[in-house]
């Protein structure tokens, strides 16, 4: 057929962001444009994943993400199992180690994982040729919601280079945004990163990305705002004073939305806490891109297991 | 074309293959109402709007064309190792009720024609699919046959057809590659 395709995709696994080449990131992207015509047909279903078995095994609440993988995979044609931590055998003290032992065990091509630590998956990945994808570890990244983010941005304004993109919220315990610190710096956006003093983690500038604290010059010029939950389940200690204060000082309403440019796109990765980092008309305007961000996330989830499948090697 | 191809059609015969396809089509369907192209990627998307614009000059209507990607639908997927690229499928038409023309440039083991129709029923229920393809070169896998051939051209396994197309190659041409020599 054609040899034009530039990158091949080599990977079992999708850990994070920082391990992947611009030309990797830009695959998946561009593998992710071509699934995303898949959910809009009559039958949403390929035949790519036919007889392959992913588990979804998710230590740590979500919803979002986990009915994203799964409908990701059911549109493959993927079997699926999806486990939580409450009703697995973790809860009578098996260890992470002999719950992936026990899954390859049984057969499985794919594992999407989610756990409260960080860098559980990739020292998983180490140990067993079960592909693995990191649906989030602790604050560490959250690849395919980075990708999501990134895929939205590039549908919208065309391209990723150049564009000043602005991350406003709880950056320390964000997996989200360091997700996107990685990929969105590879591809030559510029980012800038707001928040109080005490949710930014120190030394983030190493990354290539500006520090702003103050929310209006933030907005300057920005061509995408992401704004970002306080995870209060991740801290134990006072990092601000109060959530009302936060609202009034970081909060985005509409009127600090408009000193971005006028074309400007918000996201958020969810879950939106209206009042909070977002003033509620401003997360249902038409300048609002969250639901289509969940829209997209089927599409590059689709990509991923489809080219990680590629990378796994069968025992026939 | 290089010292070890042999010329099938000229740009010319390429012209007038593509023209009888299209009166065939019109005679057939007695008129191209309900009629729809789809051409595979990548050449059969050239092919279709080609036919297209012959559909038009003979019938003075525009029929809809649609792009197929058959990548997701092979049959080796699992045996191959790293993914092939995929690209856009855009069916911008309702295919329930239609007479589909699925145009692909060579027809050769069948396993693309094979994907395609897997495909083309995921969008759809079609009326009708018919093949047309430009050059059929034989040594078929699969219970395929082409409704519509450009020219049957007996060839070889070692033997490759290429056809080449102004669209994508800056010009038109179908050649025998390969085999003799050995």
């Amino acid at each position: 057929m054609n040899q034009t395709s530039k990158t091949q995709w080599t990977k079992k696994d999708l850990l994070g962001l920082r391990d992947l080449s611009a030309e990797e990131i830009e695959l998946i992207l561009d593998t992710a444009k071509s699934f995303s015509e898949v959910s809009q047909r009559e039958v949403k279903k390929v035949p790519v994943l036919r007889g392959r078995t992913v588990v979804n095994l998710f230590l740590e609440p979500s919803t979002r993400t986990r009915v994203s993988f799964e409908l990701a995979e059911k549109r493959l044609s993927a079997d699926t199992i999806s486990m939580a931590s409450g009703g697995s055998s973790m809860s009578k003290g098996e260890s992470l180690w002999d719950t992936i032992a026990n899954i390859e065990a049984l057969k499985v091509n794919l594992i999407v994982m989610r756990h409260g630590s960080s860098g559980a998956p990739h020292r998983i990945s180490n140990y067993t040729k079960v592909g693995i994808v990191n649906a989030g570890d602790g604050i560490n990244e959250h690849p395919t919601q980075g990708l999501l983010d990134m895929f939205t941005l590039r549908e919208i304004k065309g391209k990723i280079k150049g564009l000043k993109v602005v991350f406003v919220g709880d950056i320390l315990h964000s997996r989200v945004a360091r997700s996107n610190v990685w990929g969105l710096t590879k591809l030559g956006a510029e980012v800038v990163i707001c928040g109080p003093k005490t949710l930014i983690p120190w030394g983030i500038e190493e990354l290539g990305v500006k520090v702003v604290h103050d929310v209006k010059k933030a907005m300057e010029g920005a061509d995408a705002v992401t704004l970002l939950r306080i995870q209060m389940e991740r801290q134990n200690e006072t990092l601000f004073p109060s959530i009302r204060e936060y609202a009034s000082t970081f909060g985005l309403n509409t009127e600090l939305f408009k000193l971005a440019k006028p074309d400007a796109i918000l996201m958020h990765p969810g879950p939106v806490n209206r009042g909070v980092e977002i003033e509620s008309a401003l997360a249902d305007s038409p300048q609002s891109y969250i639901l289509k961000q969940v829209t997209n996330g089927i599409a590059v989830r689709m990509a991923v297991l489809y080219l990680l499948s590629g990378a796994l090697k069968d025992e026939k | 074309m290089s010292a070890d191809e042999k010329l099938v059609l000229d740009a010319g015969g390429i012209e007038r293959a593509l023209a009888r396809i299209a009166h065939e089509i019109v005679e057939r369907n007695q008129g191209i109402s309900h009629l729809a192209l789809i051409g595979i990627r990548t050449r059969g998307v050239f092919l279709a709007e080609r036919l297209q614009q012959k559909l038009y000059e003979i019938e003075k209507k525009e029929i809809p064309v649609g792009i197929l990607d058959i990548t997701l639908y092979r049959d080796d997927l699992s045996e191959i190792g790293p993914k092939p690229e995929i690209r856009e499928t855009n069916i911008p038409f309702n295919l329930r009720g239609k007479v589909v023309i699925l145009v692909d440039d060579v027809l050769f083991t069948g396993r693309t024609i094979r994907a395609a129709l897997d495909a083309l029923i995921d969008f759809g229920r079609p009326k009708v699919i018919r093949l047309a393809v430009l050059v059929d070169r034989g040594h078929r896998e699969l219970p395929i046959k082409a409704d519509h051939v450009g020219k049957n051209v007996p060839t070889s396994l070692e033997e490759t057809v290429i056809i080449r197309l102004k669209e994508a190659d800056g010009r038109d041409e179908a050649v025998i590659s390969g085999g003799a020599e050995k």
